[in-house]
């Protein structure tokens, strides 16, 4: 353990506001010398905004920004990078093509030497490297390393750059676990050295392996910062996930018996890299909830079900007939449905009217020559608007000007239209007002009261104990645990997530 | 492909939102337009807007116009399905001369016409196939994915006829490009017959929303069960087909193959009538007539040109700051003035 | 028609009986030629007639197609330089550029003849340079006008070359030329036909319409054949008789005016001849031979051809040159 060292960076009321959506509120963050510290949180906590201000990409809209107790600003990262910050990202940001030495000087040469001196540069650059226990031919081309390599000589060219501070942005994503192995070792030098380390992954038990102390935001605001030492993996999920309020336990209590016939199984569906083989059998008036950690698999298990992705090997029976899923045209004429995640860029058609935007699933699956008459769109739009609510002006409107809400409950809307017997929502209440929100939560309950299976993705957690039946949770690709009757409560649930709870019945089919 | 075969044509339904009245077609700032450019066109030559009935068809300078703009037209029709989906096809020119080729060698040749004409439009089909794939399953940008066939098909072409113009009198082919159909010239007839056709197709079946849907959001199309694949293969192709039935007309009307010159550079026209008709480069709402319409405005322009007398020199300032005229009227911004202002116009009129 | 055909074929093979007698001083000879490419059919011809005139006359031609580029056409003469060839024809894709390639042929004592184009280079780096007049050319077909034409009012219409290209500015200024001080004859109409048959085809239908359905015609020019053939189906759909309701005049001598005139329907086409390699070989044999400087620049023939001049003869002649 590092013993307490100088404030390096300090972040005090930091406030950034993108329109009427306030990214961050309030928040202060603090580095020392010698510590590596975690930053957490789900998609839209506030993580990447908070960097990108520390490291000059974005100002503030309020508080201030101190190095080494002096307060400074920054207007780019150019200005960051002077005052001893630089950064690592995920994808590393080099040139593929350039050689080792050339990367790690880039844009360095000229003033240092006035001329290029090849000789000179690739010295400096293998006694750079042997300081991180590299020994490698630094006129290779960067390309010909692999990722782990390269993340290091991005990290050497950051810690050459700047010096003082190193923000490392999901360094690990694509690495195996030597790699990761090497990653750490040369952090815990830089450490030793005296550098501020901001490590941001998604890794949980990367976090407690690497990390001094960890910084929660939720929604924009700090929730806590504080020494990892005193705290379990549970914890730190219930504070990401915000489950650390009473929860509404008369929610609860779907009867998990109260259920019909098989509808759909998938058995031994997997994808190499994405999803470890999972099966899951889905019945008439069921709600499947999914719960786990962003990049937990949970999204590319909805994918493969749907065909977006091949499976590499598994079955699918609809009804008891086996049926092919290699793409979503044949997901569609098996009856199945599919909510995006990410509604503006696999969700909605943005120029077509809200009438086209929900007769179009109906209209694919009937396939070129049975066109629905204007009629028939105007009939079925309406009806469906109604049922859900859907409030727009004119149908004729394009969909991109309703709000977030109604445009969700028009995709949903969509797959209402094709009678479908297998929905898949992924994270249908995300970014939306609370009034859609509970108009959402309404028509799970109501689809699944009349006979439909549904498999839905959420983060919120007392939303998804609300309205399932059953809830798998996922953890590193894999589905983990399988949560239902008395067992479904949140607390059980950020356990699983955490892997720390008891012994839970694995996954079944 | 078991699929309907390519003149069936995605349009569809009534260009961008809902159906408007018909007077407000004339509020077009595509019709604006073509009336400046007509009147502009009369005043040079009063004699502009006769039109005769001389030995069995009709005889004029309009009727000029929409024949020599009938090549443009039929590849702006093939156009406005590719552009709707987001693409572009700048290969429509080569496979012109590639299917002018391949009919005139085949009647030099003693091939029956009819066979040269199925030859010559299973070559468009081809080329357009072959571009359908390199763009859905090789995934290579359209730009760059047509401009293969652009660049490698004229010389495909001047193989084909070893370099020479491949001149031939088979009544059928000079019939395609000089013949009389219903009074009308042929271009001008197969051209009406295309579009008619096509725009029907689209209305009466769900082709033309599913292509505007692919043309706005692709990953959206296939979340949505759409086969966009399927659906970008059959718009290259039908856009060949076009480029095949233009590439006979030009051939017809000349009585034989120019492999050097034909279709040169009307890629560019087709696309520019596309633009002019409405239809936005980034794919989405198409409508097929205003397209032609675009190719007629684009005709009369030259014509125009043509006719006045002007220096050659100047042909080129002359079109250019027409079209620049034209794009700015069609601009959203003065499309809402010019709106306005004829609404409150038309008010006044009734007070 | 078919005595006409022999007596033609006849006068042909004995033509070039006796150019190959004359020249027999370069039997043996290896003579390099580089070609610009084939991007038409006037040029595929002069590369046929020129590999038949080299046959003719026993040399060994060692021919290199440019494909359109200088750096291969300067690949290709130091290939020959290489070779020890005893000559070096060139049909210069630009104008510039040459100086240095040039030096190196003179310094390895081997002459180069320029073919078709001249170059922007020292006179004494080449031996002469073969190419036709176009001024000349316009001024040809003018002066048949004008004969042809006589006393009588005549209202002409142009349709020049792409707009800028130097055959376009020549002939169109030749043409002018000719017409100088004959005030019957006036250019009315002129627009450009970019050169090809179909571009020809338009603006000759939009000039019948300006001019009242053709009355006000009396001539079209053509700054080439393809367009003068293009103008020809305009005239006829027109309703008007080609060749005597509106006479036609134009350059280059393509097979397919020669057919126009046999149906009577083409007055005058001015020769752009596609041999320019045996006035070249003829001053190299002198050159070689006899050591005889050749004048700097050897200007080829614009012969006007008529229908009097035998035009079936002259199709079957030209149909095989590649055209």
């Amino acid at each position: 353990m590092p013993q307490e060292h100088a404030t390096l960076l300090r972040a005090t009321g930091i406030a950034k506001i993108f329109g009427s959506h306030r990214a961050l509120d309030e928040v202060d963050f603090d580095l020392r010398a010698g510590e590596v510290h975690a930053l957490l949180g789900e998609n839209g906590a506030g993580k990447s905004t908070l960097i990108k201000i520390l490291t000059g990409a974005y100002q503030p809209d309020a508080g201030q920004l101190e190095v080494d107790g002096q307060e400074v600003t920054f207007r780019d990262p150019q200005q960051a990078q002077a005052h001893g910050i630089g950064t690592v990202y995920q994808e590393v940001n080099l040139l593929p093509n350039r050689s080792v030495a050339e990367n790690l000087f880039l844009g360095r040469q000229p003033t240092r030497w006035g001329l290029i001196r090849r000789r000179e540069i690739e010295e400096r650059a293998r006694e750079l490297l042997k300081t991180y226990g590299l020994d490698i031919d630094v006129r290779a081309e960067l390309s010909t390393f692999s990722v782990a390599i390269q993340q290091i000589i991005a990290i050497a060219r950051a810690v050459e750059l700047s010096g003082k501070v190193l923000v490392l942005d999901e360094p690990t994503a694509s690495l195996d676990r030597t790699e990761v192995d090497l990653l750490f070792k040369v952090v815990r030098e830089l450490k030793a050295k005296g550098l501020g380390i901001i490590f941001i992954t998604h890794f949980l038990d990367q976090v407690f392996e690497l990390s001094d102390r960890v910084t929660i935001l939720r929604n924009g605001r700090k929730i806590t910062t504080q020494a990892l030492a005193g705290l379990d993996a549970t914890d730190v999920v219930r504070m990401m996930l915000g489950k650390d309020v009473a929860f509404d336990h008369h929610l609860t209590g779907i009867d998990a018996a109260a259920r019909g016939a098989v509808r759909v199984e998938f058995s031994q569906m997997g994808r190499a890299g994405s999803v470890a083989p999972f099966s899951l059998t889905l019945h008439e008036g069921e709600v499947v909830g999914v719960a786990g950690l962003l990049g937990s698999g949970r999204t590319e298990v909805a994918r493969l079900m749907f065909g977006v992705d091949g499976a590499d090997g598994g079955t699918v029976m609809v009804d008891g007939k086996p049926v092919s899923i290699r793409n979503p045209a044949q997901a569609v004429a098996a009856g199945f449905g599919f909510c995006p995640e990410d509604r503006k860029a696999d969700g909605i058609f943005g120029d077509l009217s809200v009438r086209e935007n929900i007769i179009i699933a109906l209209q694919a699956k009937l396939g070129w020559f049975r066109a629905l008459s204007r009629e028939d769109q105007i009939e079925l739009a309406g009806r469906y608007a109604d049922m859900l609510d859907i409030r727009a002006a004119d149908h004729d409107m394009p969909i991109k000007l309703l709000s977030g809400g109604n445009q969700q409950k028009a995709i949903l809307a969509r797959w209402l239209a094709i009678d479908p017997t297998f929905l898949i929502l992924d994270e249908p209440t995300r970014g939306i007002d609370v009034g859609a929100h509970a108009e959402i939560v309404r028509t799970i309950n109501r689809l699944r009261e009349e006979g439909l299976a549904l498999f839905v993705i959420s983060s919120e957690l007392d939303e998804v104990v609300a309205y399932s039946n059953r809830v798998v949770v996922m953890r590193d690709r894999a589905m983990v645990a399988e949560l239902a009757g008395a067992d479904l409560e949140p607390d059980a649930i950020v356990r699983a997530i955490a892997g720390t709870g008891p012994a839970q019945a694995e996954a079944r089919p | 492909m078991t699929r309907p075969t390519a003149h069936l044509r995605p349009s569809s339904k009534p260009p961008a939102g809902r159906p408007r009245p018909l007077a407000n077609f004339f509020t077009r700032p595509q019709v604006i337009a073509l009336a400046l450019v007509l009147c502009v066109n009369w005043l040079l030559f009063p004699g502009f807007f006769s039109i005769t009935w001389q030995d069995g068809r009709l005889f004029g300078s309009l009727i000029d116009v929409l024949n020599r703009g009938a090549p443009v037209a039929i590849l702006a029709i093939g156009m406005t399905a590719v552009i709707a989906t987001k693409g572009v096809d700048l290969s429509v020119g080569a496979v012109m001369a590639i299917s002018g080729a391949v009919a005139a060698v085949m009647v030099t040749s003693g091939q029956p016409a009819w066979l040269a004409v199925m030859a010559a439009l299973a070559a468009g089909l081809v080329c357009g196939l072959w571009n359908g794939i390199l763009v859905t399953v090789l995934q290579i940008q359209p730009i760059i994915a047509t401009l293969v066939l652009m660049v490698a098909g004229r010389g495909l072409a001047q193989l084909i006829t070893e370099g020479t113009i491949v001149t031939f009198s088979d009544p059928v082919l000079i019939f395609i490009g000089t013949g009389t159909v219903l009074g009308l010239p042929t271009p001008v007839f197969l051209a009406l017959a295309l579009m008619l056709a096509a725009t029907l197709i689209v209305r009466r079946t769900a082709l033309g929303l599913l292509i505007e849907a692919v043309g706005v959001n692709r990953s959206a199309a296939r979340f949505a069960g759409i086969s966009a694949g399927l659906l970008l293969v059959l718009a290259y192709t039908f856009a060949g087909f076009c480029a095949a039935t233009a590439g006979l007309i030009a051939a017809g009307d000349i009585r034989g193959a120019d492999a050097n010159n034909a279709g040169l550079w009307l890629e560019l026209d087709a696309i520019l009538a596309v633009v002019i008709g409405g239809t936005s480069l980034m794919g989405g709402r198409f409508s097929i007539p205003m397209s032609v319409l675009g190719a007629v405005i684009i005709q009369a322009m030259n014509t125009g040109i043509l006719i006045s007398g002007f220096s050659p020199e100047f042909n080129l300032v002359v079109k250019s700051g027409v079209i620049i005229l034209i794009l700015i009227l069609q601009s959203p911004i003065s499309a809402n003035l010019l709106r306005r202002k004829t609404t409150a116009h038309s008010d006044g009129a009734r007070r | 028609m078919t005595v006409i055909k022999k007596l033609a074929l006849g006068a042909g093979i004995s033509a070039l009986m006796l150019s190959a007698a004359w020249a027999e001083g370069l039997q043996g000879k290896v003579v390099g030629f580089s070609q610009i490419g084939s991007e038409s059919g006037w040029r595929a011809a002069e590369t046929s007639v020129t590999k038949a005139e080299a046959e003719a006359r026993g040399i060994d031609l060692k021919f290199a197609d440019a494909q359109q580029k200088q750096e291969n056409q300067i690949k290709a003469i130091r290939g020959f330089i290489a070779q020890g060839v005893d000559a070096i024809l060139v049909a210069p894709v630009v104008a510039t550029g040459w100086e240095e390639v040039l030096t190196e042929a003179k310094e390895a004592n081997i002459p180069v003849v320029l073919l078709d184009r001249g170059v922007e280079a020292p006179e004494d780096l080449y031996l002469t340079s073969v190419a036709s007049d176009q001024v000349k050319e316009g001024r040809v077909a003018g002066e048949w006008l004008v004969g042809t034409v006589g006393d009588k009012q005549c209202n002409v219409v142009e349709l020049q070359g792409t707009v800028g290209s130097s055959p376009a500015i020549n002939r169109k200024q030749g043409f002018e030329e000719a017409l100088a001080g004959h005030a019957n004859l006036t250019i009315t109409r002129s627009q450009t036909g970019d050169f090809t048959r179909s571009k020809g085809k338009e603006v000759m239908e939009g000039f019948l319409k300006a001019e009242g359905g053709g009355a006000g015609i009396c001539a079209v020019y053509a700054h080439n054949d393809d367009m003068a053939v293009g103008a020809i189906q305009a005239i006829k759909d027109a309703g008007l008789k080609p060749g005597s309701d509106i006479l036609v005049v134009s350059i280059d001598a393509v097979p397919d005016i020669f057919a126009a005139m046999v149906a009577g329907e083409a007055n005058a086409t001015v020769e752009l001849t596609p041999n320019m390699a045996g006035p070249a070989f003829d001053a190299l044999d002198g050159y070689l031979n006899a050591g005889t400087a050749p004048a700097k620049f050897i200007i080829t023939e614009s012969k006007l051809y008529t229908p009097a001049d035998d035009p079936q003869g002259e199709y079957d002649r030209r149909k095989g040159l590649g055209y």
